[in-house]
């Protein structure tokens, strides 16, 4: 237990980094502690390996707030590791996040951005902004560089309902920690693409909740007809992709169920197709 | 060389307390109480923004009495112990009774070891889940930490609500509304005036929330409550 005087912050992810630094990710790739990174090496070869993340997490906005949608596949070379992997996580009441990537960083970013949003509310007595909750955001994907060198890329989607504005908000980040809003929807991952595509098709301004849910859980499962990495609904399993509602109300989970009747729906519309 | 002056531990030790004890009894009271969803934390605090209760973890709130500067600080050192805790293990092994432990051993060793005392004393409170008991802990400013049952009160005339409460608490745990009647009855009766909701800062470790189970109650809903 620490004495006065005060002069912590209230950062959660400083208070690691400073106190237990083998519990914090490795910091920015200039700070002292972290170890030298083969930046300087080759001659002006990119030093990153090429972004490969099996996955596909997206976002999309409806009337009253936005849905954050993702597989539950995890692959470990051409095995599947993992059917049931929770990508989308509940960040705090408001917001919510996806993240492609490396499966233990990405686990291990997504349980510290939670303590540091609660920590900062106990501290402070109030929450951050969804701009602050954001950036914060932004600032622990920059300090995981270190390890994108080695491989260990870590890419989330941020999903927020922002209560001033009242309206949802997605923001998208580089691996350097830069971050971008996007206005309607996005996608990251191997499907990435695929799942945008769907969605640009599809997406306009004003849908409903359930116009929204139906778009994203068709952008998951073309993606999934793409993508070897993306897991589609499994059906025998009864195993379906993990979607999230980002209300003002709060966050709610699509259950089962629901998902279910979608699903149907859809298969039942692409027999039709032939 | 001059000589320093001597003075016998015993005085030192007596001297810090008193000038401990009369810093914490300029303060107001905060009283901590068992009812049958949780624990209701009623501080008589008229300002808005300066709390004197606080969520400390899931099941688990903190309230200070005394000086604000220090008590903030316990305050804050007890979020980041147990926010680690909780990180590096898991939420559920985060416990008020190892908070509870390390606010004493920072308290008695200031006590004992600075030339100026902490002018507080703090409650750490942990509502029971899973059919198990709620727990009241009770920390003084030289680190003494006592367990309480059914209730607890700190800062200001202390004393004098234990006294009141020792009477009035019986039977049967309570309800919110009879707690929260009984809290507010015991403060106006050491203050000797009305204490409207708006006067009182009011929260609840409610066992029913899923999650985190602190609740500050804001003066309308307490309103409703007493009605």
């Amino acid at each position: 237990m620490q004495r006065v005087p005060d002069d912590e912050g209230s950062s959660f992810f400083d208070y690691l980094a400073r106190h237990r630094p083998d519990l914090a990710p490795p910091g920015p790739p200039w700070s002292p502690t972290s170890s030298s990174l083969p930046l300087s090496e080759g001659s002006g070869a990119s030093p990153l390996p090429p972004v490969t993340h099996g996955t596909t997490v997206l976002a999309i906005k409806y009337q009253g707030g936005v849905v954050i949608a993702g597989d539950r596949r995890a692959t470990e070379g051409s095995q599947i590791a993992g059917r049931r992997i929770e990508k989308v996580s509940k960040v705090d009441e408001h917001s919510a996040m996806a993240i492609a990537g490396a499966a233990g960083p990405c686990l291990e970013m997504a349980k510290l951005f939670q303590t540091e949003l609660e920590h900062y509310e106990k501290l402070e007595g109030l929450q951050l902004s969804c701009e602050g909750k954001a950036n914060k955001l932004g600032q622990m994907v920059k300090a995981n560089l270190p390890m994108v060198f080695q491989g260990l890329v870590v890419i989330p989607i941020y999903v927020g309902y922002d209560l001033k504005r009242g309206e949802g908000r997605i923001f998208k980040y580089d691996i350097t920690g830069g971050r971008y809003e996007e206005s309607d929807y996005h996608a990251i991952g191997s499907g990435g693409k695929d799942a945008r595509n769907t969605m640009r098709e599809h997406f306009r301004k004003t849908l409903s909740e359930e116009d929204a849910l139906r778009i994203a859980l068709l952008a998951l499962y073309n993606a999934a007809d793409e993508d070897v990495s993306t897991g589609g609904p499994d059906l025998v399993r009864g195993i379906y992709p993990s979607a999230k509602l980002v209300s003002a109300s709060g966050i709610s989970d699509v259950d089962d169920e629901r998902m279910k009747t979608i699903y149907a729906a859809l298969i039942e519309e692409r027999k039709k197709e032939g | 060389m001059p000589l320093p002056y001597y003075v016998s531990p015993e005085q030192m030790m007596q001297d810090k307390a008193e000038y401990a004890k009369k810093g914490i009894a300029k303060g107001r009271s905060i009283i901590a109480m068992e009812y049958r969803d949780g624990v209701l934390l009623v501080a008589d605090n008229p300002s808005v923004s300066l709390f004197k209760i606080s969520e400390i973890y899931d099941n688990i709130a903190f309230s200070g009495a005394g000086k604000y500067s220090e008590f903030e600080n316990l305050r804050k050192a007890g979020i980041r112990h147990a926010d680690l805790k909780g990180y590096m293990y898991s939420r559920e092994d985060v416990t008020a009774r190892s908070l509870a432990n390390g606010y004493s051993q920072s308290l008695g060793t200031i006590f004992s070891q600075e030339l100026k005392p902490l002018e507080v004393e703090i409650l750490v409170v942990q509502v029971g889940e899973h059919d198990r008991p709620n727990e009241l802990y009770r920390i003084s400013f030289d680190g003494s930490i006592i367990d309480e049952r059914g209730y607890a009160a700190i800062g200001g005339r202390a004393e004098a609500l234990q006294v009141f409460l020792k009477e009035r608490y019986k039977g049967d745990t309570p309800t919110l509304k009879a707690a929260l009647v009984l809290c507010v009855e015991a403060l106006e009766n050491i203050t000797n005036q009305k204490l409207p909701p708006e006067g009182l800062e009011i929260a609840v470790l409610d066992r029913a929330r899923a999650g985190r189970k602190f609740r500050r109650l804001p003066p309308a809903e307490s309103r409703q409550i007493l009605a």
